[in-house]
């Protein structure tokens, strides 16, 4: 897979993507999206699209890095990285080698709250593809040779991103403002821990967390609901019934207004910082997301793009995004900025934020990010994978079948009240800061507690 | 996908300027596949190619599914074009344009996508430069308008120029400067063209970027910048009629203002030396090698031999079930990735990589004689024809599934005709990756890779950890 070559740490990239497509509003005409329920119980949103040979499936369950065994982060990255190594009577070159002549491409992936899976046929070969999945879901092998070389390519991984800025600044980040909590450990695992992760570690995760009770589908492509139906029944049906998820406790942001500098010797510092955000349940959430999107959304007219980039030249990338995690509610904003001026960049996203919660945003550009968000819908329904992924995600956030219908409703009736309510609780006790590089006349700040 | 290691990354020739989620990503570690044709990706009837009067090349690509069309605007310029001197220039010329007209003056053409709820972005290559938008195709005409306006119509002025050139060098930081492994693709790839601009890097070297001043963008802009040598693509909810109608009305009006000669470059002389180089970065956990091969692209290839190498890259060293995988990752144990890959989308000779990272314990050298070996065992054993199918049947996939992104339709015709293809060279692939024979396959591996076409790169923590080992 092309690791794409973003500015966004992949987790942001990622997540960013997710959130877009969740809040865009949507054309009626674009997404007829049947229930469709299995004889055998097992639900999933089809959007039947007939004019091209293919089928998208993306599915999620509920508990992804977080249900790692506390002491052995990695687990659920390995059972990602393991699900398509051999299953049933095929062996690992087995298995990629019928993957391969079905053309049939899987993979899965995880988050802190979710394991993703998402798969990609040719109808004329959906037979063969639906029993690749069923296998690699239901009778995974987990073979000995198969674990060993996975682990030396996530170990080797891991070497590499251990002086990468980015992954530094992240993983520092994470792990201290989530100090003593699942949201805290990193999902890929350590170098430490992945040696010890064992056959049965990724066993006994799979028989949690991989389970109907949470599963969650979402189909695009030349299939009726009958055959979906029954397609569903045969990948899924074979799955325990429940599982057994380790609770995660509820966790507001505390760590703001300190800051983490980390030394490495790299000529341009990576910049992480995070605040307290809003629950995507909260009913001024759409609200911050527009205001989101004035101050630092993905466009070229944003607050941080306008002064930190197309003004004075800081930095090649600034953005902020929403995240809200399904334990705790955050607010992100990256950048990459030169030794030299890493404090300059920092003070202005700092100050721009602040400026931002105390006066809100303009009604004129209340009215064009409306505009932006209105109008951007549509392209979120040109591909198959795209939709799929988007009804997946409304899925997994609650918002109802209808969400993709009400979408443009709910952005416009944000009003200038709501938008400077809701921008005041960005942030709210300012954010928490890691730096990575040598950011010149830029220390740490109270990093203890 | 968790349990692939990405190892190459000198293989991005083009960089996506504008960071926005909608970043386009051209080239990559699955470039053969990438380059793959779009015969039954869209039947010929579908696309359509004109030219207007004043040299403009259209292509229209229909897709119904959505209201929706992906509008890009391409130029045959790149890295590859740029005076010496002056690398970067391309690159930097495509961030200013960005900044405005006298029609349209500073950042409105950026407002009015936003307006509308359009995405747009751009990006550079060694022989392109491309700027696109996409919206709701009610939009479409809008964007044309000022899409035209901008081909001759740039105002730069010192206040726009001067915080756009620290953005680039912020760019080339992010990119390169901090990143090991993009250092060292630079350098085996300026090991590796004697005498061809490939050689240079696509954002230019950081000491003539610093020295790139708004005439240089301005002299390289009126040389290049004219309908006569670009190409429209337009994708999407749309009919070639629609789309002619409207470009005749925005683009048909803009004069040619550039003289467009043949595209020229310094070619390469034989190569006789294989090249060895390695980079040291303290930062160097996971050691990790490279070697690039010149070899054809799809333009200056005989017939069917770009195709074979198409097919050599896949069998080779793509994915798990390759022969550098088999070998050196699953039998012997001493590599935790291998692979291949080939970049046959360009104008001039081009790039056959092959890359590895040791397991411990194993060093460079012991992995990289083993990759020969393991090749030269590759051309004694033959290609299977289980092998050859599986392979020639997943690279002509993806150009079904190709269909399903409009955006990516737009980008393969948009990268074929600015690097010598046509629309017929794009439809037929697929028909010549199924003409591929084991011989042929085999005849690439033995003509291609020879290691005196090569550069071979190690990267290393330190110096002292090369030893003597290199036989």
């Amino acid at each position: 897979m092309i690791r794409h070559r973003s500015i966004r740490g992949l987790l942001a990239f990622c997540w960013l993507a997710a959130v877009a497509i969740a809040l865009a509003p949507a054309p009626a005409s674009a997404t007829n999206i049947e229930r469709v329920v299995s004889p055998g119980g097992i639900e999933a949103w089809l959007v039947r699209e007939p004019s091209l040979p293919l089928i998208a499936m993306n599915f999620a369950f509920l508990g992804g890095a977080n249900q790692d065994p506390n002491e052995k982060p990695g687990v659920a990255n390995m059972v990602a990285a393991m699900l398509d190594e051999g299953a049933g009577e095929l062996n690992d070159s087995a298995f990629q080698r019928r993957l391969e002549e079905t053309a049939f491409e899987m993979r899965f992936s995880v988050t802190r709250d979710y394991f993703y899976g998402a798969a990609r046929m040719l109808r004329d070969k959906q037979d063969e593809s639906l029993d690749l999945l069923r296998l690699a879901l239901t009778k995974p092998r987990f073979d000995a040779h198969a674990i060993a070389r996975i682990h030396g390519q996530t170990l080797a991984g891991l070497r590499r991103e251990s002086t990468n800025p980015t992954t530094i600044a992240t993983r520092t980040w994470w792990r201290r403002a989530f100090a003593n909590h699942a949201y805290g450990r990193p999902s890929g695992g350590t170098l430490e821990s992945v040696p010890t992760i064992t056959a049965d570690d990724i066993r006994g995760y799979a028989k949690r967390v991989l389970t109907r009770s949470t599963l969650k589908v979402s189909v695009v492509g030349d299939i009726d609901a009958a055959s979906l139906g029954k397609a569903l029944d045969r990948v899924f049906g074979d799955l325990p019934a429940t599982g057994e998820l380790t609770p995660i406790p509820e966790r507001p942001l505390d760590a703001a207004g300190r800051r983490v500098v980390s030394q490495l010797d790299v000529p341009q510092s990576v910049v992480l910082m995070g605040g307290v955000g809003l629950s995507r349940k909260d009913s001024d959430f759409i609200p911050a997301f527009v205001v989101n999107h004035i101050l630092g959304g993905g466009s070229f007219t944003s607050r941080l793009y306008d002064e930190v980039r197309d003004k004075r030249g800081l930095a090649y990338g600034v953005y902020s995004y929403l995240l809200p995690l399904r334990h705790s509610a955050l607010f992100m904003v990256s950048t990459q900025a030169s030794a030299e001026r890493t404090a300059e960049a920092v003070e202005l996203i700092e100050s721009l934020v602040r400026r931002m919660a105390e006066d809100g945003p303009t009604e004129d550009e209340l009215a064009k990010a409306k505009s932006y968000l209105k109008g951007s819908y549509a392209l979120n329904f040109d591909t198959s994978a795209k939709i799929a992924n988007l009804l997946l995600q409304v899925q997994l956030d609650d918002l109802g079948i209808d969400y993709i219908e009400r979408r443009n409703g709910l952005i416009d009736a944000v009003t200038i009240a709501d938008a400077k309510r809701a921008a005041k609780r960005l942030a709210e006790s300012g954010l928490f800061v890691t730096v990575v590089g040598r950011p010149k006349g830029l220390e740490s700040k109270d990093p203890g507690g | 996908m968790p349990n692939q290691l990405t190892t190459s990354t000198s293989i991005l020739k083009a960089i996506a300027c504008l960071a926005v989620a909608a970043g386009l990503h051209l080239g990559g570690a699955n470039a053969a596949a990438a380059q793959a044709s779009v015969a039954q990706a869209a039947p010929k009837s579908d696309v359509s190619y004109f030219k207007l009067a004043n040299g403009l090349e259209v292509v229209v690509v229909p897709d119904r599914r959505a209201p929706v069309v992906t509008h890009m605007l391409w130029y045959k310029v790149g890295a590859a074009d740029e005076p010496p001197g002056k690398s970067g220039i391309a690159h930097f010329l495509e961030h200013l344009l960005f900044k405005g007209t006298q029609k349209n003056p500073g950042g409105r053409f950026s407002q009015t996508v936003a307006a509308v709820g359009g995405q747009e972005n751009a990006f550079t290559s060694s022989d392109y430069t491309g700027y696109y938008q996409r919206v709701s195709k009610e939009h479409l005409r809008t964007l044309m308008d000022f899409e035209a306006d901008r081909m001759t119509g740039l105002v730069l002025t010192d206040e726009a120029v001067v915080p756009e050139l620290k953005v680039v060098l912020e760019e080339q930081s992010q990119r390169v400067a901090n990143n090991p492994r993009a250092r060292l693709g630079e350098q085996i790839e300026a090991a590796l063209f004697l005498n061809h601009p490939y050689g240079r890097p696509l954002i230019g070297w950081r000491h003539e970027i610093e020295a790139l001043t708004r005439e240089d963008a301005l002299a390289f802009y009126r040389q290049h910048y004219s309908p006569n040598n670009a190409v429209l693509v337009v994708a999407g909810d749309v009919t070639a009629d629609e789309v002619r109608a409207l470009a005749e009305e925005t683009y048909g009006k803009v004069k040619p203002v550039a003289q467009i000669g043949p595209r020229r470059r310094p070619q390469e002389p034989p190569h006789v030396s294989p090249r060895f180089l390695s980079l040291a970065d303290a930062r160097v956990q996971q050691p990790s090698m490279q070697r690039s091969y010149l070899v054809p692209s799809a333009t200056t290839a005989k017939p069917g031999e770009s195709e074979s190498l198409d097919v050599l890259a896949y069998v080779l060293g793509h994915g798990n079930t390759s022969w550098l995988y088999r070998k050196l990752v699953v039998e012997r144990d001493i590599a935790v990735g291998a692979g291949s890959w080939y970049r046959g989308t360009a104008l001039d000779q081009t790039i056959f990589g092959i890359y590895g990272s040791p397991k411990p314990g194993t060093t460079l050298s012991q992995l990289e004689q083993a990759m020969d070996t393991a090749i030269a065992e590759f051309i004694a054993a033959g290609v299977s024809a289980q092998d050859l199918d599986r392979a020639k049947n997943r690279l002509i996939a993806d150009s079904i599934y190709a269909r399903d992104s409009q955006a990516t339709m737009a980008r393969w015709f948009g990268a074929a005709l600015t690097t010598g293809g046509t629309i017929a060279s794009v439809q037929g692939w697929p028909d010549r990756i199924r003409a591929v024979s084991a011989a042929d396959v085999i005849n690439a591996a033995k003509t291609w890779l020879d290691k005196r076409r090569s550069a071979t790169g190690y990267l290393i923590k330190d110096a002292s950890q090369l030893e003597d080992k290199r036989s």
